[in-house]
């Protein structure tokens, strides 16, 4: 065990780390700038857990009627062996659909490992070796025409570096391998109508293909093959208007991949963050929620309205973040000037002398502001 | 944001409680609106759930869908709330009036009324504008035949949903939308969606602070959300074990108590919200409305005569996308919209010219001379140019030359003439008026401003701006793809 790995052990407390799946992993690149949240999401603690020992539990139930209905499409476009899924994903990729695909199921078995292993080597089975594509452009490019037959895989065992620790990623997702490439298939329950999907829920779909997109990369470079290989195009089928039959949309991620990369990145780099950690910072469940609480309140977060949406202790640093401007919108700051503290806006509004040069402009337009606002409701 | 509303939300924190960002109500309230909250099914493709809809506080109807993923069930649902709907339009088709148009050589008729839906949230716009995406192309023949009044009712959804988009229409209101128009609170826009978050910070109950009554709005169990999306926790404890208790029944009477425990279940979810959009309406309407909210609803009531006239004749629906003409014009025509809907606000609040104050867009200050009989003759003809000097507290930013308006005399023009600083940080100004003040060389009474007056002047100008031209769709240029092929929903398309 490094150093890193035994801080981030104290900070968890005795659970094992928690795991992280595509879905967690893509909600990491929603406040890259957030300190706490990466200390956190770095060390695997049990944010639900934390949050609800704390007194801020999260709210991201999940109604079954929608677990339902994802089930069921998805069960439905993967029915007889893939045929409907491969013919949706070839017309949508503009290739000859195939007379046959192979189909693979790379699920069931308990042992991870295995798994991964059986995944890495069924994917790579009948690709080319490595340099036959180095001299095409990355993610340009006709297709090669490769001999091997198209082949769907099910249930891949993917895995992923997260903080220096392995994550593995058990996406219900189909790789398809058509014209030699792979193409990352996402089932989605959410309905495309006329053309326009939700456009919140089309880009969490994004953010998590791009992770899968990532992991089946560097599963294709550890085994000396082109990354390129895996197209940056994503194809996304979801039920079609208000029907229950299935439509395939490409998704560029190639804007995805760079974010979710850079946080991956980040938090590889967690010791260079951890050192502006108090020594005996902890994250506990099991820890009084008092000295919990005060201890959170010494690794900095950045909070901001939307990571009510993203993360579980987002009620905790929202209650944190009382009377700063951040918490009502980075709009909001912005517009009274940068200042964060919403006593200050209010006391160089109501012309507080100004000892700060840099904060001279902003006590100009707040106090004009704060007048003209008065004004105006004295008129009315 | 502007920093005028960004620091009315900064005073609400430190009050902890909404605080006004307008002095007038700057939409039109119906006598008798239509309120609808919609519930829809999670998961599933808007799929109603149920409804309450009436335009009485005491008149509420709840429609429920008791298997909402049943298709014959869901247009059943869409019979029903056609059969409330539908006659509520209905009833404000009566009485008309001519327009004068084409300079007054013809004449056009509306209607004296129009009808106006409230929901609570956006969201609940977006429920009717896919309800009605989904009604409008059903037929009442073919394979799958529904009551004929639902493909009228999507056209009506459509009609109200594209409305909502105009900028400063009142056909289709979000009651959130409405409410923070007029008040900032101390949480952000996202929070401010939640109704009745929304609501507890600008009119908490007696003892509580807005934040604290916010807060408490928070948590799903004691307040439930305002649709359409329910709360996953009443999905999975109550919501479900009830619907398949119905679905299970297997005689008549353990359907007709299963139903009544749906409808149970269902009214308790809306009816806190259905109070708060009443509470929500009676907070807006004791606000005075604006004085050019009636010229825009006048917009709303030509519109919505236009689409009766609309089904009358042929009643084709709207398409599922527009043409790249059609788009291209609508695109043109919300632009305008929002343009003088943002000048018209302006005009009539003088907390919304603030903001223009601020930008220096607009100044308001005290005349000091006038000189009401200044006549120029260096044209081919003496005109009557009266010129008044103010003095302002105000940026003043426009450049010299600019023409400017006040909103209290909007038919004369003030040209400026010297922007002129202080030595105290003033600013005087030296503006020609023209226009607004009778024929001949001198002024009518009153018509230039006298010494003592204070008066805002801005750039900002609501003078008729004509609408561009567009070609027909059969002449869509080939850089927009062509004169468009006619393409319709398949009759077939199944809603479930």
């Amino acid at each position: 065990m490094t150093g890193t790995e035994q801080r981030l052990a104290a900070i968890r407390g005795d659970a094992p780390p928690k795991r992280h799946n595509a879905r967690t992993i893509a909600a990491l690149t929603g406040n890259p700038g957030c300190t706490r949240r990466a200390v956190l999401d770095g060390a695997g603690v049990d944010k639900p857990a934390l949050a609800e020992r704390i007194g801020f539990p999260a709210r991201f139930g999940q109604s079954r009627f929608a677990i339902t209905r994802g089930n069921t499409f998805e069960a439905q476009v993967k029915a007889d062996g893939g045929a409907e899924l491969l013919r949706l994903v070839a017309e949508r990729l503009g290739v000859p659909v195939p007379a046959a695909a192979h189909w693979t199921d790379l699920g069931g078995g308990d042992d991870l490992a295995d798994r991964a292993r059986r995944s890495a080597t069924l994917l790579t089975e009948a690709l080319p070796p490595t340099g036959s594509h180095s001299d095409e452009p990355a993610g340009a490019g006709e297709p090669s025409p490769v001999g091997e037959p198209a082949a769907l895989f099910d249930h891949p065992m993917l895995g992923l570096a997260v903080a220096g620790q392995r994550v593995h990623l058990e996406p219900d997702l189909v790789a398809a391998r058509l014209g030699g490439r792979f193409h990352v298939v996402e089932i989605k329950s959410f309905p495309v109508i006329d053309g326009q999907a939700d456009p919140a829920k089309l880009a969490a779909a994004a953010v998590q293909s791009a992770v899968y997109v990532l992991a089946l990369r560097e599963l294709l470079t550890a085994r000396g093959h082109d990354p390129h290989l895996v197209s940056h195009e994503v194809v996304l089928v979801c039920p079609r208007d208000f029907s229950n039959a299935p439509v395939a949309h490409l998704l560029d991620v190639r804007r995805q991949l760079l974010v979710v990369r850079r946080q991956l990145d980040r938090m590889d780099r967690l010791d260079t963050l951890l050192v502006d950690v108090p020594a005996d910072f902890t994250a506990d469940p099991a820890a009084d929620p008092a000295i919990l609480a005060a201890s959170l309140t010494r690794v900095p977060a950045r909070y901001a309205p939307d990571c009510l949406a993203s993360c579980e202790l987002a009620y905790f640093c929202r209650h944190e973040a009382r009377g700063q401007t951040g918490a009502l919108g980075r709009p909001v700051r912005e517009a009274l000037g940068g200042i964060a503290d919403v006593d200050e806006v209010l006391a160089l509004a109501g012309g507080e002398t100004v000892t700060d040069p840099e904060r001279a402009e902003a006590a100009a337009l707040l106090r004009t502001a704060a007048r003209l606002r008065a004004d105006a409701l004295a008129t009315a | 944001m502007s920093t005028l509303r960004a620091l009315a939300a900064a005073q609400a924190v430190a009050a902890g409680l909404a605080q006004p960002v307008a002095t007038v109500r700057h939409l039109h309230l119906s006598r008798r609106p239509l309120v609808l909250v919609p519930l829809a099914m999670a998961g599933e493709a808007n799929a109603p759930l149920a409804a309450m809809v009436g335009s009485a506080p005491g008149e509420g109807r709840l429609l429920i869908v008791p298997q909402p993923r049943n298709r014959d069930q869901r247009f059943a649902f869409a019979a029903e709330l056609a059969a409330i709907v539908l006659p509520y339009i209905d009833g404000h088709r009566t009485a008309n009036e001519a327009v004068a148009v084409d300079r007054g050589r013809d004449v056009r008729y509306r209607y004296l009324d129009a009808p106006q839906l409230l929901v609570p949230n956006p969201a609940g716009v977006t429920f009717l504008r896919l309800l009605g995406r989904s009604t409008r192309f059903r037929r009442a023949d073919g394979e799958y035949p529904v009551p004929p009044q639902v493909p009228l009712l999507g056209r009506w959804l459509t009609f109200f949903a594209e409305r909502a988009e105009h900028p400063g229409s009142s056909t289709l209101v979000a009651m959130t939308q409405a409410l923070t128009l007029h008040w900032a609170t101390g949480q952000s826009a996202v929070e401010d969606l939640h109704l009745p978050a929304l609501l507890g910070w600008i009119a908490p109950p007696a003892g509580l602070s807005g934040a604290e009554a916010a807060a408490r709005a928070e948590d799903p169990s004691s307040c439930p959300p305002a649709g359409p999306a329910t709360d996953p926790e009443f999905d999975n404890r109550l919501l479900a074990p009830a619907i398949e208790a119905y679905a299970a029944a297997d005689d008549e009477a353990t359907r007709v108590e299963a139903y009544a425990e749906l409808e149970r279940l269902l009214r308790d979810q809306l009816t806190p919200t259905w109070e708060l959009m009443w509470r929500g309406l009676g907070l807006l309407r004791a606000l005075p409305p604006g004085a050019r909210v009636a010229g825009r609803w006048d917009g709303d009531r030509d519109a919505f005569t236009a689409h009766a006239d609309h089904l009358d004749s042929d009643g084709a629906p709207q398409p599922r996308r527009d043409g790249a003409v059609a788009a291209a014009a609508r695109l043109h025509r919300l632009e305008r919209a929002a343009a003088t809907y943002a000048v018209q606000r302006a005009y009539d609040d003088p907390l919304v010219m603030a903001e223009y104050r601020l930008t220096g867009e607009a100044f308001v200050g005290e005349v000091l001379l006038a000189d009401p009989t200044r006549v120029d003759d260096s044209g081919r003809r003496p005109v009557l140019r009266p010129r008044i000097q103010l003095l302002t507290t105000d940026p003043v930013l426009a450049p010299v030359g600019v023409t400017l308006t006040s909103p209290s005399r909007p038919g004369q023009k003030a040209r400026l003439v010297f922007v002129t600083p202080t030595a105290d940080g003033k600013t005087e100004v030296v503006l020609e008026l023209s226009g607004g003040m009778g024929r001949g060389l001198t002024a009518s009474p009153g018509s230039v401003p006298e010494v003592g007056e204070r008066l805002c002047y801005t750039t900002l100008s609501d003078a008729y701006v004509p609408g561009a031209a567009f070609p027909t769709a059969d002449e869509t240029p080939w850089t927009h793809g062509g004169p468009p092929a006619s393409a319709a929903a398949a009759p077939d398309e199944q809603w479930a």
